[in-house]
């Protein structure tokens, strides 16, 4: 939403929104093309590279032993971090994460945290002394908008190949994380009492609210989270709730379900 | 522990007597800091939370001036000590979220138009943090901008919702924060027009509806005590004597 779009472009937008169309010829609840490649990093216990539409996140899970917190001796750590790297966009800036980022990578964090996706009992290694720690970092590449959906799409994916990397430390031999659930978050912008899903770079441009739903495999909301400097209706959230849970559901059982 | 440990309900009303859809006790105070341009002491339930606005005034650093309007800056702090575990002094992950979705809260109905190349800032310091410190601060603030004379659409309650033991509540204590299913805490105008919603645990559609009415509800209420914190304060100013004291 810090993007500068020009008056000329917002018209342009705006007024195909008035006629019911937007400028790539979607339909207002329609995902751009989604594409995810798992593993594409040998270095990581996990990774995947997330193409939505032009937009490309990657996503790398590494883990490693620590000590747990002290009023979760018998519980493994997630610590979710995210690079809004200047590569990916020119109104990133390099230095330490902004809010936007921050924001970005605690709902991502959100997602998988509150979705109970890692089983974080099953990474203790000794009660109160070693657990196991997973690190999900997220890496944004080229950011065409919606970059939340995909950096959660991207993390979920990534644990879903991660390896704990058990006999690195001399702790046995490796396994597969196991996953208990597949958490997908789905956006839409409010404009003019639209709502648009998925938005593009340009169409996050013009709106100042966004609505980001997390919802889990049994269809329940797991994370919300409004952003921008908009108002809405509760008429208007629970309609983005609806569509939403739809979409998440179509997005997990083609992509995760497979 | 876990959530299993706890009895939430007993004979119906929660750990601290309260009905599910009640709200802890508010207090607000306004215009409790000299230096401040308008302020505000808040106390919800063992929520203690004061909140100042400075401004509208000169932008430092200077590129972030906007040439059309004011921009609005809000810092939510917790002091040390606000809590069971001393906290690390200074701005976390946690804290910069905050700061961003209770500005996003408040922005909507700021006129910010009013006040090109300035900024309105929005100071939050937690005293004595009890589960729902971002809500307790964004009531504060909005109080406090009313009271700093800011131009506003109308004014900004704020109130969260949850779930303990598969029961939908009003303002979640700290115990239920902790332990219980699912936390929402919603801002809005008195119109019902939503401006910071956020949610984290578990809900099925119709109980994130219920618990999104059940927030509103609370929210209204606090709208109440809002508003008559303020005319309390500024019917006073209206006496005549009171003005002309003020004047000189």
């Amino acid at each position: 939403m810090t993007n500068v779009i020009s008056e000329i472009k917002k018209d342009f937008i705006y007024n195909l929104l008035l006629k019911g169309e937007r400028a790539d010829g979607r339909t207002f609840d329609q995902y751009r093309e989604i594409s995810i490649q798992r593993d594409v990093i040998r270095k990581a216990e996990g990774s995947a590279l997330v193409k939505l539409g032009s937009s490309q996140v990657l996503v790398g899970v590494k883990m490693q032993p620590g000590e747990p917190f002290p009023d979760s001796p018998n519980r493994g750590v997630i610590i979710t971090n995210a690079e809004l790297v200047p590569l990916a966009s020119p109104s990133f800036e390099p230095g330490p994460p902004n809010e936007v980022g921050i924001e970005l990578a605690r709902l991502v964090d959100r997602g998988v945290r509150e979705s109970k996706a890692v089983d974080l009992e099953a990474l203790c290694i000794v009660p109160g002394k070693q657990v196991w720690i997973v690190f999900i970092d997220v890496h944004i590449l080229d950011d065409c908008g919606n970059i939340l959906d995909a950096a959660s799409l991207g993390a979920i994916s990534a644990l879903l190949c991660t390896k704990v990397p058990a006999s690195k430390f001399g702790l046995g031999e490796d396994y597969i994380l196991p996953i208990r659930d597949l958490p997908i978050a789905t956006s839409a912008i409010e404009f003019n009492d639209v709502l648009m899903f998925d938005p593009g770079v340009d169409e996050e441009a013009i709106a100042n609210t966004k609505l980001t739903i997390i919802s889990t495999i049994e269809g329940n909301i797991c994370g919300t989270q409004k952003s921008g400097t908009g108002m809405l209706k509760p008429e208007q959230v629970y309609r983005i709730i609806d569509i939403a849970c739809e979409k998440a559901k179509e997005i997990r059982e083609k992509f995760l379900e497979a | 522990m876990d959530e299993t440990d706890i009895t939430f309900f007993k004979d119906g009303l929660r750990l601290d007597g309260r009905r599910a859809d009640q709200l802890r006790p508010v207090k607000i105070e306004v215009g409790v800091l000299a230096r401040a341009d308008g302020s505000c002491y808040i106390e919800m339930g063992g929520n203690k939370v004061i909140a100042a606005v400075y401004g509208p005034r000169e932008v430092h650093p200077r590129h972030l001036q906007e040439v059309s309007r004011a921009i609005v800056r809000y810092r939510y702090n917790m002091a040390s000590f606000s809590v069971e575990e001393r906290k690390r002094p200074g701005p976390d992950r946690r804290s910069y979220e905050l700061s961003k979705v209770s500005r996003e809260a408040l922005e909507p109905v700021i006129l910010t138009s009013f006040f090109p190349r300035s900024v309105i800032d929005v100071f939050v310091e937690v005293l004595q943090a009890d589960a729902g410190t971002r809500t307790a601060g964004i009531n504060a603030a909005a109080v406090a901008l009313a009271d700093a004379g800011i131009p506003m659409k109308s004014m900004i309650s704020s109130c969260a919702a949850g779930k303990v033991a598969d029961t939908i509540v009003l303002d979640p204590m700290k115990e239920e924060d902790n332990f219980g299913q699912a936390d929402l805490p919603i801002a809005m105008t008195p119109n019902g027009d939503i401006t910071l919603m956020q949610m984290d645990g578990g809900l099925t559609p119709d109980e994130f509806r219920r618990a999104v009415e059940m927030a509103m509800k609370g929210a209204r209420d606090i709208y109440e005590i809002q508003r008559q914190a303020l005319v309390n304060k500024y019917s006073q100013l209206t006496d005549p004597g009171h003005v002309e004291a003020v004047v000189q």
